[in-house]
């Protein structure tokens, strides 16, 4: 060490450089030269996003029915999915990828349904609640059996609340696979640890951390489109 | 459950508590990281929160800017503020995690302050107390159970982010198990768990706390009303 100490030994060695043109903090030369690698970032952090809220959704709406048909089952279904909420997502990561191993994404699919998980199942419990009562009367006064006012009238009912669910866990989703990163599998996080690591590269933190905003925008806003699509009822009243 | 005895192993191994960088150090480290970023977030998003209810405006502003840090990955603000004029070190850490303490302290005081009864304000407006009498000893205590509940979800939040301060570096119980990440699986995987345990119960104990003490400073008359927590967190870090 004694040679690299010599010197104006001030200066650390691993010192980001100036803000001058070696190191700018957006440059269009790095996205053009690694569009090949933003791309497959890009395209595994959207597919992990959607695979992972597409399972919670799958797991969550049946969890929540399940809580709205016995009462019972409200207290402790929320109360364990505000436990799971305190766990840092790092923590839990840790917990499973010995378990599930590393060189898959498969340890980092499961942190992420289940923190989505918690927040689509309190939103469509919240949205099947707020089905007026006389509603629920009227539907089973029409002749609907328990199955049929689920699908027909009290689901559609709740729609909102399962898209605002949607909403929330698909943006969450979006920034939390960010933390895959620590075992190689962050998508467009690996992009800003790596860019973090190779001497701070400014251009590829600031890309990736842009690429992400941009894609959780995207999804939030096309949800939006398909809750507005799916609930044509609820606009015409606003009108 | 192998792995689970072996983390148990190392967890019982003196060593791994006292070391330099082992358990105890880092424990430190992680408390104080969140103890400032929490403070900070409070010193920033409580007068906000409570000028914003107070004035009873920017109600969609606020639920915006909330909504923004729900999609800025942690990870991003970790990585971009030690190369900014904050420089390296722990500055840049508290102040990243800060930003997520920000919102559930700021939107939690906006609703508390939003929620005093209208009726409460007119009469303590007809009683003669001028504006800034009516927020202090009128809409401020009648605020406190969720200005309580903020303070629990950000603190939870916040302490549960640290862990990943380990990503640039600083500090706190993240290091462990990155740590553990390095020696490789095979080698790593106890400490790896028994990091993941120890956070996990961290974390577990901060809320307890918190909750013990949102209990604590609610009058008895609210409690049953306030059993929901006003603003859900987003998911931990």
């Amino acid at each position: 060490m004694s040679f690299l100490s010599w010197g104006p030994a001030a200066v650390p060695l691993a010192a980001p450089a100036d803000d001058g043109p070696g190191n700018p903090w957006f440059s269009w030369q790095y996205v053009r030269d690694n569009a090949e690698t933003l791309r497959g970032a890009l395209e595994f952090h959207a597919g992990l996003t959607a695979r992972a809220v597409v399972l919670a959704l799958v797991v969550a709406l049946p969890l929540a029915v399940l809580a709205y048909w016995i009462k019972p089952l409200t207290g402790p279904i929320l109360a364990l999915s505000g436990v799971l909420y305190t766990i840092p997502s790092l923590a839990l990561l840790a917990l499973l990828a010995p378990a599930v191993g590393t060189t898959t994404d498969t340890s980092v699919l499961i942190a992420l349904v289940l923190y989505a998980l918690l927040v689509l199942v309190r939103n469509a419990l919240t949205g099947l609640t707020q089905v007026p009562d006389e509603v629920r009367d009227a539907a089973t006064g029409m002749g609907y059996g328990r199955f049929g006012r689920l699908l027909r009238v009290e689901l559609p009912l709740a729609l909102p609340g399962i898209i605002t669910g949607l909403r929330l866990a698909t943006v969450s989703t979006v920034a939390l696979v960010t933390v895959g990163s620590l075992i190689g599998q962050g998508g467009l996080g690996d992009l800003i640890l790596g860019g973090f690591r190779n001497n701070f590269y400014k251009a590829e933190i600031v890309t990736g951390s842009v690429l992400c905003l941009v894609l959780a925008l995207v999804l939030d806003l096309l949800l939006a489109g398909l809750g507005r699509l799916l609930t044509p009822w609820a606009r015409r009243r606003a009108a | 459950m192998n792995y689970l005895s072996e983390a148990v192993v190392w967890l019982n191994d003196p060593l791994n508590w006292t070391n330099p960088g082992g358990l105890l150090d880092r424990l430190g480290e992680h408390l104080q990281i969140s103890f400032w970023a929490v403070l900070l977030g409070c010193l920033i998003g409580w007068p906000v929160g409570i000028w914003l209810g107070h004035r009873g405006r920017g109600g969609s502003a606020v639920i915006t800017f909330a909504n923004l840090t729900l999609a800025l990955p942690t990870l991003a603000l970790l990585t971009i503020l030690p190369l900014t004029p904050l420089g390296f070190g722990k500055p840049p850490v508290v102040a990243a995690l800060a930003v997520f303490a920000v919102p559930p302290l700021l939107s939690n005081a906006y609703t508390g302050l939003r929620s005093v009864d209208p009726e409460v304000r007119d009469a303590a407006k007809g009683m003669g107390l001028s504006g800034s009498q009516v927020l202090f000893r009128v809409e401020l205590p009648l605020a406190v159970p969720y200005l309580a509940a903020g303070l629990r979800t950000a603190a939870v939040q916040v302490v549960a982010t640290t862990t990943l301060a380990t990503f640039v570096n600083g500090g706190g119980l993240g290091e462990i198990i990155s740590a553990g990440f390095g020696l490789g699986i095979s080698v790593g995987g106890n400490q790896i768990v028994a990091g993941g345990i120890f956070v996990v119960l961290l974390a577990l104990v901060v809320e307890g706390l918190l909750a013990l003490v949102q209990r604590l400073v609610t009058p008895r008359a609210l409690r049953a009303a306030k059993r929901r927590r006003p603003t859900a967190a987003a998911p931990a870090g």
